[in-house]
């Protein structure tokens, strides 16, 4: 059992806030995911419950112990590098083998725990090898071996597959995913990359300057993004926002159309809608053609509706050229709402 | 066009001529005394002393053996050995920790501690040696191996800072934290991870200090009397003693840090920032 509770942590380098009331928790056997851009400080609480780096405040507890006193190595965790970190005078067999020789195992146990999650990964026909005659996915999948065999409580993985090129990162991204699965461990994993994120996590903590702005499933964030930073984040391309003015109780006038909305004394509300969930229709948006982007399964449309930037997904078999005007309806039940003031969802 | 076509290939054949003549000038300065120290050492003592000099070796170990046998020498070659020896060890025992210090952590007044420990190169020996005579005097350091080796010490130390140094920046952070999380203390990420992987670079900058002692001449000729180094007996008898005593007394003194200094350039050159192949 290995729950992991995020007390209050906040982290300050000289005057830089880095993070500031950092409270999650994270369920045994859950796969948490750490998204956010470059600098929100996703790393550094990885870092924070790893213990290579030490909070300013709050308090960071594992299977039911505050450990954040604690060095790494009597955390319970076990930790994937974004550059691997295998060390290169040791052959594959000795880098998984590592942690097992610290705890000082029995010779027999360290080669059948490192074979079998040499297996597991994919790598044992390369156990004699050092690290220098690997490729970058190969020590990749020894990083990861090495994290396995220490069968660690909680396992942690900072940016594992930025390193590596677009095929081989889709490819890592199923394995790990199946592996970790297996393993019954708790993961925390950081990423920049959605796409990542999307497909890997149980539960998503969109982070932004240094706050986690939301913590929910997958399918949650993308559909009900809790701030606009989130609706704007996630999602390729990400959601189209218009601002909205009261017409009327629980009605709001966008961009000419009249549509049903949250009952809020604010002046203006964002308007916000995702690409693919604009219609073409004989009532609606008057939107005009940007630019045309044919990707195959669908067409992306960018347009300008009331002086805004627009994007559409549409049928791929529709004839659009640049300078038309279309008109776009918006799906009622995927609209969301925000407040301009908080950035934050409007119910 | 023609033109351009036509002059490209003049000025880059000259400018390979300047190159050329560039490299055999150096060349020749560094190998030709090299050459001539060679060729008397391997003489016998009647041609080292006659005039005019063959530019052929005659593999005469007649300077050689006359420079083993000339009293005080042999004395004064194992204390050279002793003093670089201590000078190497202390010089990394002392060095190496700075380096890692300077390479891992960030602390206040860093880059001022980098400048200071070029700045100990800084004063000219010839100005610290009476001071220092005196003082090594009153501790009863004066005239000791240690005592020598302590000042060739101060001496090492700023490129024994340096070298480890640029040895520990280049072995990435990430390394020891990965050994760390794998159940590492600092000290045993440090002997397990670390120290394998910085050995050979530890082990030149170790010989470098070596070399550096080796080579001194000024505060050994200062600091010590009885227990004279090669270079300060050398320097001592220079006046007396026969040509060919010399030239076999310059080539023991050369030769070693030739080849150490050889064996570790690569590190040199990584100490200075230029890259290595």
């Amino acid at each position: 059992m290995a729950v992991i509770e995020i007390k209050n942590v906040a982290k300050r380098f000289g005057n830089y806030q880095a993070l500031s009331d950092i409270n999650l928790t994270i369920e045994d056997q859950e796969f948490m995911v750490l998204l956010g851009a470059s600098g929100c400080g996703k790393s550094t609480l990885l870092r924070i419950i790893a213990g290579l780096e030490t909070a300013s405040e709050g308090e960071v507890w594992i299977g039911g112990k505050r450990i954040d006193h604690l060095p790494p190595k009597d955390r319970g965790i076990a930790m994937v590098f974004q550059n691997y970190a295998v060390f290169p005078h040791l052959t594959v067999f000795e880098n998984i083998g590592f942690g097992l020789r610290m705890q000082k195992l029995p010779n027999d146990e360290v080669t059948r725990r490192v074979t079998r999650v040499a297996e597991l990964m994919h790598i044992d026909a390369l156990l004699k090898r050092y690290s220098g005659e690997l490729s970058g996915g190969q020590r990749q999948r020894v990083a990861v071996a090495r994290a396995l065999a220490m069968e660690p409580d909680v396992i942690l993985m900072d940016e594992p597959l930025s390193n590596l090129d677009a095929l081989l990162r889709m490819e890592m991204r199923a394995e790990l995913k199946g592996v970790l699965a297996e393993s019954n461990t708790t993961a925390i994993y950081v990423t920049h990359d959605q796409v990542e994120a999307m497909s890997m996590a149980d539960r998503i903590s969109v982070m932004h300057q240094g706050k986690i702005v939301q913590a929910a499933s997958p399918i949650e964030v993308y559909r009900n993004p809790a701030a606009e930073f989130v609706a704007g984040f996630i999602g390729n391309p990400p959601m189209n926002f218009l601002t909205a003015t009261p017409a009327g109780t629980g009605q709001w006038q966008v961009a000419g159309l009249a549509l049903d909305g949250p009952q809020s004394g604010a002046e203006t509300l964002n308007f916000a809608i995702r690409p693919e969930d604009l219609r073409l229709s004989e009532m609606g948006m008057q939107a005009k053609v940007k630019i045309v982007e044919p990707l195959g399964a669908h067409l992306l449309v960018t347009c300008e509706v009331d002086g805004t930037l627009f994007r559409a997904v549409l049928d791929s078999d529709l004839a659009v050229k640049r300078g038309d005007t279309l008109t776009l309806t918006p799906q009622p039940d995927r609209i969301r709402w925000f407040d301009p003031v908080s950035t934050r969802a409007v119910a | 066009m023609t033109a351009v076509t036509t002059q490209a290939p003049d000025t880059r054949r000259a400018g390979r001529t300047v190159y050329a003549a560039a490299v055999v000038l150096l060349c020749a300065w560094v190998l030709v005394p090299l050459y001539f120290l060679f060729i008397n050492t391997l003489s016998s003592p009647d041609t080292v002393n006659s005039f005019p000099k063959p530019f052929v070796p005659e593999f005469d170990t007649g300077s050689l053996a006359f420079f083993a046998g000339f009293a005080g020498m042999l004395s004064a070659l194992k204390n050279s050995i002793l003093v670089a020896g201590m000078t190497m060890v202390m010089s990394i025992l002392i060095g190496a920790p700075a380096g890692y210090a300077l390479s891992r952590f960030d602390f206040r007044g860093k880059e001022v501690f980098r400048l200071l420990i070029l700045l100990t190169r800084a004063f000219p020996l010839p100005l610290l040696a009476l001071p220092l005579a005196v003082m090594f005097i009153r501790t009863g350091l004066d005239d000791t191996v240690f005592g020598l080796a302590l000042v060739h010490t101060t001496l090492a130390v700023p490129f024994a800072v340096l070298i480890t140094f640029s040895l520990f920046s280049g072995i990435p952070m990430e390394l020891e934290e990965a050994a760390w999380t794998l159940g590492c203390t600092r000290l045993t990420a440090f002997t397990k991870v670390v120290l394998p992987l910085i050995l050979p670079g530890i082990t030149a900058s170790a010989i470098f200090a070596f070399v550096i002692s080796w080579n001194e001449v000024f505060a050994a000729a200062v600091l010590t009397i009885e227990n004279r180094t090669l270079t300060a007996f050398l320097l001592q008898n220079l006046d007396t003693s026969p040509l060919h005593l010399k030239f076999a007394g310059g080539f023991i003194l050369v030769v070693p840090a030739l080849i150490f200094i050889f064996a570790v350039r690569k590190y040199l050159f990584a100490m200075w920032g230029i890259a290595n192949r």
